[in-house]
This record gives structure tokens, sequence and C-alpha cells, in this order.
């Protein structure tokens, strides 16, 4: 029994075992080769019979020695969960695939294995990971800002009843759009590994920003009226083909690069022509944020197009598959269209609509071109990119 | 079809069924055809063994003792072939409040005491010979209040034990009896505050659950079943979970030299003589 090394020696003095002596003995067991022994010494009363109960819930063989003394083996797999663990990675250098077994773990933990039960599909690094996305990030929770102070709500709004339905319209139209915005990256969030939580952060930044739009549109339209705008079968036909996009990839590029790369030149249209300075103020800081919705998606899909060479094809593909899925639906929302032209009109003469007609068929030209140039980006020849723009949805999200 | 090696089990706990299927996995992964059978109570698990409906049994203490007894009477041989490494060498500890000035079990002379189930070896059946044998005999000396909580479950659910430590913590009774890592355990989670508590007396070291078998009806793969069972590793990621939810770190060949208490203490209450009468009359 006695080995040939000095044992380590702990005096816990009056310390209760079971009030932290335990712990005391646990952190010097750990520092010993396992058969190797600690020796206890304590004045608490009944200091065998806690450490006893204790030695045998741990497996570690003792022996009382004297009064107050008793002499602890660290047995074979003492801490076995520790030092059988296996590193998620290393902190600042993602592992080109994560397992399930990490489950979420912190990227460079070492992990205890037998974790199970978890399954995150998006776990390939090398699809969805770059290294600028911890930048975006802090970009992007740096820009957040607060509807209530960001906003001036004190501005006086004096339109039209017209003109005022017009705004109401449209803002019932951005709200359905931002919904869907919303649960995009929401569900994908979930589905991200967390040892890309960089990814995870960005989309769950991306669901609060949508939030909050949903937010001020609904508190714009709801400034002089309780009753919202009208939302068509054909909208939400076509927003529905969005959420039933599974491919993270697929999804992104529908939603983020061509849907809200469309709702930027619409939010910019929007701080052209809205009739009042809120309206103008709340489309400027929604653009904002949508604008780093792009960077983000253009930085996935460009590094996910470096490891997958049939990526083009499967853009097109799905470019191709939504068109089909909405060739019998109506597009545009009759009633949004008008209104846009009405804004762009800023009154209802004859020729001030023919203007604003002209406006929004600009505002139109504008978003194909927008996603042609992000089309090329992504790796298309002009033609294609210009043929595939032409297939987006007409109801511009 | 030859029947696979079939074990019982008490179900005193939802999580003995994850326990099973895991070691079912295991022993079949290694090639022992194993099936389990759960039981709501010990006295009908031990009636099934003898029976003939089991291989081995899971059993208490106390339904080791019933086993033995069992055996004795029909001219077969009960046996103990492996036991958990905390299994060994319990404890039980009579404990008093500190303020109650109760420093050794004369001043229980006229007290109440609490116990846990009636069946139960840790916290009621060893406490109270350990009591009678230093003359101290229960409802003679000391009143005793039960904390019944699953008859027939031999105080495998610790809600007894921790019913009694909660009267003791709250004053309705003047000292609690608990195996010595539930005394721990219940001032972790806060049922009694282990400095406002004094510990009376400890018992003798005694041991706890083994895998009883039938020597005479041993089934072939009886010894591949305890193999295994020693071939646990509780490195290995795979049964460390089960090993933690079952309250070991590793399995040991059984030992039956440490039942001596309990075996005293139901000479003294005949605790079990009905039953064994009972299933040995069958």
């Amino acid at each position: 029994m006695m080995s040939p090394v000095a044992d380590t020696k702990i005096l816990l003095s009056d310390i209760p075992f079971a009030e932290g002596g335990f712990i005391i003995l646990e952190r010097a067991l750990r520092q010993l080769q396992p058969g190797g022994f600690v020796t206890v010494q304590s004045t608490e009363d009944n200091f065998a019979i806690h450490l006893g109960a204790w030695c045998r819930q741990k497996g570690c063989g003792f022996e009382v020695t004297g009064v107050g003394t008793v002499r602890v083996e660290r047995p074979l797999h003492f801490a076995a969960g520790i030092t059988g663990a296996e590193r998620a990675g290393m902190a600042d250098e993602p592992a080109s695939q994560a397992a399930q077994s990490w489950g979420l773990a912190a990227r460079g933990a070492a992990v205890e294995q037998g974790i199970d039960g978890f399954h995150f599909p998006l776990n390939q690094g090398n699809h969805i990971y770059t290294k600028r996305l911890s930048a975006l990030y802090r970009r992007a929770a740096a820009a957040q800002w607060n509807p209530e102070t960001g906003i001036d709500w004190q501005h006086r709004v004096e339109n039209t009843p017209e003109i005022e339905a017009a705004v109401v319209q449209v803002m019932t139209y951005l709200i359905e759009n931002e919904t869907v915005a919303l649960i995009v990256p929401a569900r994908f969030a979930a589905q991200v590994h967390p040892h890309y939580y960089e990814v995870m952060q960005l989309l769950a930044i991306q669901a609060a920003d949508e939030a909050r739009h949903i937010e001020v549109f609904t508190r714009r339209a709801r400034l002089k009226t309780a009753v919202l705008g009208f939302s068509s079968a054909g909208g939400q036909a076509s927003l529905k083909t969005l959420l039933s996009e599974t491919d993270f990839s697929l999804a992104t590029l529908l939603l983020s690069v061509l849907g809200e790369g469309s709702f930027l030149s619409l939010l910019h249209f929007l701080q052209i022509y809205a009739p009042d300075a809120l309206t103008r103020q709340i489309c400027a800081l929604a653009a904002r944020d949508e604008a780093r919705h792009v960077i983000f998606a253009m930085t996935h899909l460009r590094a996910a197009s470096e490891h997958d060479a049939q990526i083009a094809e499967k853009f097109a593909a799905a470019i191709q598959k939504r068109h089909a899925e909405l060739t019998q639906t109506a597009g545009l929302n009759e009633e949004v269209f008008q209104a846009l032209v009405l804004l762009a009109a800023g009154a209802t003469t004859n020729s001030a609509i023919a203007a604003g007609y002209q406006a929004v068929k600009r505002l139109e030209r504008h978003m194909y071109l927008g996603r042609v140039r992000r089309l090329q980006q992504l790796g298309f020849d002009a033609a294609r990119a210009r043929s595939l723009s032409a297939l987006h949805t007409r109801n511009f999200m | 079809m030859r029947r696979p090696f079939t074990l019982g089990a008490v179900a005193y706990d939802a999580k003995v069924v994850t326990i099973w299927d895991g070691f079912k996995l295991f022993f079949e992964k290694h090639g022992l055809e194993f099936d389990y059978v759960l039981y709501s109570n010990y006295e009908a698990q031990v009636a099934a063994h003898f029976a003939g409906h089991l291989d081995a049994a899971w059993n208490s203490p106390l339904a080791w003792l019933q086993s033995l007894a069992i055996a004795e009477r029909l001219n077969l041989t009960a046996e103990a072939v492996a036991m958990r490494n905390s299994d060994c060498d319990l404890k039980s500890l009579i404990v008093a409040r500190r303020d109650s000035g109760i420093q050794n079990i004369s001043q229980l002379k006229g007290k109440k005491v609490a116990v846990g189930a009636k069946d139960s070896p840790q916290a009621t059946l060893i406490p109270l010979e350990f009591l009678a044998a230093a003359g101290l005999i229960a409802e003679k000396d000391f009143s005793v209040q039960y904390f019944d909580v699953l008859i027939g479950k031999h105080g495998d659910h610790i809600g007894g034990e921790r019913d009694a430590a909660r009267a003791l913590s709250q004053g309705q009774v003047d000292a609690a009896c608990m195996i010595d890592g539930n005394f721990t355990l219940f001032g972790f989670e806060g049922t009694l505050n282990p400095a406002a508590m004094h510990i009376v007396a400890a018992t003798e070291p005694y041991d706890h659950c083994n895998f009883t078998v039938i020597r005479e009806r041993r089934h072939a793969d009886t010894q591949k079943f305890c193999d295994l069972l020693f071939a646990m590793d509780y490195a290995d990621s795979e049964v460390r979970p089960l090993l933690d939810m079952e309250g070991l770190k590793e399995w040991l060949p059984g030992r039956v030299s440490h039942y001596a208490a309990l075996a005293s203490a139901i000479k003294r209450l005949a605790t079990i003589d009905t039953f064994v009468n009972d299933v040995a009359g069958r």
C-alpha cells in the first residue's frame, strides 16, 4: 500500500470537509498520477465519516492512519471526464468541420466525451465561415439604434389623407416583408453549429434588426390611423417561397442578396419620395441595417463559392425554381405599386402621377441593375446575371 | 429458443429504464444476449427470481437476505456475484441538532427518532438495530417516526430519508437516521444545515446492493455477464453516464461478509419471516 513517493500532505484544520474541504482534497488529488496519495489532516469532528462517504462516491481508496488523519489514493479514472476531454478546435482558428459531439461548447473548450443528441446541420466551416465575420458582427452590434431615441417622433406629419394612406399601405407591405426577413435568419441561427458562433451572432442580430424595423414601420403606419393597408395573396405567395427554402446558402441568396438588395433600392427611393421627414428618417435607418445584411450575405456566399464549384449553378437553379413557382401569382401588390407611384408623384394631378410612374419604373430598373451587379460579384457573367436578375420576383423581396 | 440472460431490477426511479437500456446495449455490443425485467418492489422480484423468471436479481441488501433465507429453505444456494464499489462500507448516521444537547446514544432515551421507510436497511433497520445493541429498544426506550416513501423499494428511493432529515431540521423530531453520503447531500441541497447538526453516532460499515444468482440454476452466460460488468471502464464515455446514474466508479466481485448488521436487525425485528415462508412454500 505504501508508495515509494512521498505523499502530498494537506492540512484542513477546522475547515469542514463537506464545506470546502473536499474541494481542497480534490485539487490535491488532481495534481497526482493515478496511484498517488494525499494525506489529509483535520480537526473536524467526524472528519473520517465525511471523507469516507466522499471517497466511496469518488471511487478513492482510503485508510485512516491516525486521529484526524486519513490517507487517500487517487484512483485510475479520477476526473476521467476531464482527462479524456477533446478540444473543440482552437479559439481563434475554427475547425473546417465542427463535431456534433462538441454540442454547445465554446470554441476552444475541452469537451467531455459522450455528449450526444445535438444536431446542428450547418457544421461545415468552409461553407459558412470566414474570418471577416467577426468584424462584421462587431460593426453590426455597434450600429444598433434605439427606435425610441434614434427617431424623432416629434416630427410633424401633415400629409393629405390620400398621401397618408399611401404611406400606410407601403408600411403595411414593409412589415410583412420584414417579418419573413426575421423568420429566415432566426431559423438558420438555430441550425448553425455553435462552433461558428460569429455566423449565429450575425443571424441573430439580423433578426433583431428586423424586429426593430417591424416596430418602427408599425408605429409609423399607426401614427394617424389604427387601420392598416392591404396584404395581397400574391405578395404573400412570393414571401412564402423564402420560408420554404431549406438550404442556408440558397435562402441567403434569395432573401438577402436579391430580396434585401432590392429593398435597399426601395428604402433609398422612400428616403427621396416619402412625404414627411419622419418616414424618410425611418427608411434611412432601416436601409443602413439592410445594407449590412447584404454585405454579410455576399461575404458568406463568396466564401461558399470558393469551396463549391457547383454553387453558381445551384444559385441559378434556385432563382429559376422560385420564378417558376411564382409565374401563376400576381407579383407586386397592386395597392403597393399605386401607393409608390402616388408617393413619387407627391400630388394627384395627372402630370404628377405620370412622373411618379416613371420614378417607380426607374426604381425597378435600379433594383434590377443592383441584382445584376451582385450576381456578377458572385461569379456570373454579365449576360447570365441579366437573365437571372430578370427572373426575380415582381414583389421585390 | 434459449432465454437471454435475464436480470431483474426494481424501478425505484424513472432513470432505471435509461440505465438498463444503456447497459443492455453495452452487453449486446459485447456479445451477451441480455434482457431485463423491472419490478415495482423487491418482494415481487425475489419471488420471480425463485419462480425461475430471472437469471440474476439486482437486489437490495434486504432482498439479498430474503433470497439467502429462501434459498436455504429450498436447499438452493444464493450467491452474490457482483456489486458496485459504492456498495461497500456504507455507514448510517444518527444525527441530532447541535442545540438539542444530545451528545451520545443514551441521551436518545425518551426522545423521538426519525427513520426512513419501514423496509429501508440504511435509514431504518440497521440504525434501529445499532441502537438496540446499545440497549435502546425502539418504541420502548424512544419513539420512532417512520417516513415511509414507496414501501417495497427497501429505501432505494431517497425520499424517506430526506423527509426524516427535513423533520429533524424543522424540530419535529429529536434525531434522524441517514446514510453518511446522504448527510452530505442533504447539506448541499439545503435540506439541513450541517453546521447546526451533530453526528451522535455512526454504525459499523456495512454493504449494500448486489447481483444475486441461484447457483443451482446458473444461466450459462452468468460468468460472461460478470466479466462484462467488471470490464466497464469509467474512462469509457459510452458507459460513464450510465455508471454515474447508477452511482458507481467500478463493478467489484460480490462479497457477503458485510451484511451481519442487517441480518441481526431482521432477526430482532422479524421483518422477513412471513415473506420467506410464503415464497419458500409456493
